[in-house]
């Protein structure tokens, strides 16, 4: 039952009829107990504006593309429950993630990341945790070959916009890109692991990182980058990683 | 938005120009495939690309297993683009195999007719006892009686999409996203091109081509509505439950006719239950049953029976566009999961494609289909080169 009325208080960009960008706000019909915040964008998309600008595709937390700012904080609007973060009365504002440049509204450009991505060669899949450690035992069964799955990071960007290094130095490699690089110095399957652990380490790399866990905080797949930057600074100072962690995530 | 350029190229000696409505699986395949046969190509895509069906997909990498018995076509068409997807796109995929596992008498009483069918088509099948499958899967429920393996897989819906375009548009084919087809221009009994609405500035914008290609899929039948056209579809939703803990590797289908929540299919760390099976009037507005939501966990759990109780992590669906006609069945599940293209030259209209029903499996065989059709029209005898055409990495659609 659509029994409550939102006000959206969302970041629209400069266009015909709007002279600059701002704030405007678009009052949708909700179930408070049963939509997500992206159920609450899609609608008024589809019932009051059509114009409103915005990524969305799978609606599980799995492609990663429609993350942007709710109330200030970094989330995957599609999985996030508007009972989570909404009282039932003050308005919600959308906002699209910082650091990156804006494409329209909401939505932002993932180029400049993605190609850094691109050019560590960080595959998007890889070995499953269980057949890792089969891996390491050989003695083990392994008829049926290694198990692969995606990687935990859907290069969503929450980590990105949550930096507050990032905010001052674009060259920055950033959360995403140096939790990848720290996952090839992992696994580098057909990465070259020692050129990634060089760029790591580099001006735009691991040490300007001021340990803020930001990105730790936001990430909706439980990556943990800084996690993974610290284990990148002890590989560079020690050459081995950090003692091993229990297995993070939103699985466990 | 840049316009007119391509438009009248062909009028000046350049490349035939083709339109294509909709950037989901079918349509970011068929771009790829007319851009490769040297056709210049203008997707439109009224929202972001795969925001529609193909983005709130299940995954499932089909082996055609699902459909050997009641639909032979269908299970030919799926183990044929598996193997090519695994070729020209390994990127983004899981090739970790599934399982078709009988939990009562009258699965184990469906083996026997699955297998001969799967063998019928060309599926490789391996048997297995409970036992023996526990060993591969220990998240399976103890009542699993037997089960057969077949190359089932998982693939990553958007970043198919977006892995199509980048390729398509390295061999020069443009994307155009936000922009809404409001008319198809139509010349006596030709279309011409599109009116679309540019969402961001407002503006409608008039697009020519030589064919206009309708892979709007869900939606197919507005637009060739816009041409008085009638295409046959029944939008038909089925819900999928997220839940969080990936407690197998391989796609669980449950052993027996197809179903609701008939299968558990492993994606990053979580598990989709799905699916159901119901006639949507609008794609635009599917409400989702609560029944359903219930129903998947309890059908679901006499699989793996880990995913009972858990808290669901997304809950989602999206209308798959059948081939039918509405109240020719109450649902949707005995419709063919085949795919069909229209030519709608048929009904007296030239210079418009529609190309309908299939599966994101066979997205590449669709696309294939259709631009042998639009070539037909254009007098492009280029052949199809998709089978044997390395995808570019998705990450490219951005980073151009």
């Amino acid at each position: 039952m659509l029994e409550s009325t939102l006000v959206l208080r969302v970041w629209r960009t400069a266009r015909p009829g709007r002279d600059r960008p701002g704030f405007e706000e678009i009052a949708v019909r909700v179930d408070r107990n049963a939509d997500t915040v992206l159920d609450a964008i899609e609608r008024a998309w589809a019932e009051a504006d059509p114009t409103l600008v915005f990524r969305h595709a799978c609606h599980h937390a799995s492609c990663g593309t429609c993350a942007v700012r709710v109330d200030g904080r970094e989330r995957l609007p599609c999985v996030t429950p508007l009972a989570a973060v909404w009282n039932g009365r003050s308005k919600l504002t959308i906002e699209p993630l910082r650091n990156l440049p804006v494409v329209a509204d909401v939505a932002v450009d993932p180029a400049a990341v993605l190609g850094r991505l691109a050019a560590l060669r960080f595959p998007y899949v890889r070995t499953v945790e269980l057949d890792v450690r089969k891996a390491a035992c050989p003695a083990g069964d392994d008829d049926i070959g290694l198990a692969e799955r995606f990687e935990d990071c859907l290069e969503c960007l929450a980590c990105v916009s949550a930096c507050p290094v990032a905010s001052g130095d674009p060259a920055y490699l950033g959360p995403a890109v140096l939790a990848a690089a720290q996952r090839i110095a992992e696994e580098p399957r057909h990465a070259d692991a020692e050129h990634v652990l060089d760029l790591a380490g580099g001006e735009h790399g691991v040490w300007q990182c001021r340990s803020v866990w930001a990105c730790s905080a936001v990430c909706p797949s439980g990556v943990d980058p800084a996690g993974r930057i610290m284990d990148l600074r002890r590989r560079l100072l020690t050459g081995r990683p950090a003692a091993p962690a229990p297995a993070a995530g939103a699985a466990s | 938005m840049r316009h007119g350029l391509l438009d009248s190229a062909r009028r000046n000696g350049g490349p035939p120009t083709a339109i294509v409505i909709g950037s989901g699986s079918t349509g970011a395949a068929t771009a790829h495939d007319l851009a490769l046969r040297g056709v210049a190509v203008t997707v439109v895509e009224r929202g972001e690309i795969a925001s529609g069906t193909t983005g709130r997909n299940h995954g499932l990498l089909h082996s055609g297993g699902r459909y050997a018995v009641k639909d032979p076509e269908s299970a030919r068409e799926c183990i044929a683009e598996r193997d090519i997807l695994a070729r020209i796109v390994p990127e983004i995929l899981e090739l970790n195999g599934g399982l078709f596992v009988a939990v009562d008498e009258a699965g184990l009483a469906y083996g026997e007719p699955f297998r001969q069918a799967c063998a019928v088509v060309g599926i490789p099948t391996r048997d297995l006892s409970g036992a023996e499958a526990r060993e591969l899967e220990p998240a399976l429920s103890e009542r699993v009686l037997g089960a057969v393996e077949v190359p089932d897989g998982v693939f990553d819906p958007l970043h198919l999409c977006l892995a199509f375009l980048a390729t398509a548009t390295s061999s020069g084919a443009r994307v155009l996203a936000h922009v809404e087809v409001e008319e198809l221009v139509v010349r006596g009994a030709t279309v011409e091109g599109v009116v679309v609405r540019d969402r961001q500035t407002g503006r409608r914008v008039r697009l020519e081509a030589d064919v206009v290609v309708n892979a709007a899929r869900p939606w197919a039948d507005r637009i060739a509505a816009m041409a008085g056209l009638d295409v046959p579809l029944v939008p038909t939703a089925g819900v999928m439950v997220a839940v969080i803990g990936r407690t197998v590797d391989r796609v669980i289908n449950r052993l027996d006719r197809p179903s609701d929540g008939d299968i558990v299919v492993p994606q990053r760390q979580t598990l989709l239950i799905g699916t159901s099976s119901w006639v949507v009037d609008d794609p635009d507005r599917i409400a989702i049953p609560a029944d359903d939501v219930e129903l998947m966990f309890e059908r679901g759990g006499e699989l793996v029976p880990g995913v009972r109780g858990r808290d669901p992590r997304g809950v989602f669906a999206a209308a798959r566009p059948l081939i039918g006609r509405p109240g020719d069945l109450s649902a949707g599940r005995d419709l063919s999961r085949t795919f069909e293209c229209f030519d709608h030259a048929a009904a007296g209209v030239e210079g418009f494609v529609t190309i309908s029903g299939g599966k994101t499996t066979t997205a590449r065989a669709m696309a294939e289909k259709a631009a042998d059709v639009a070539c037909a029209k254009l007098a492009v005898d280029a052949p199809c080169r998709t089978a044997s055409t390395p995808l570019r990495s998705y990450r490219e659609y951005y980073v151009a």
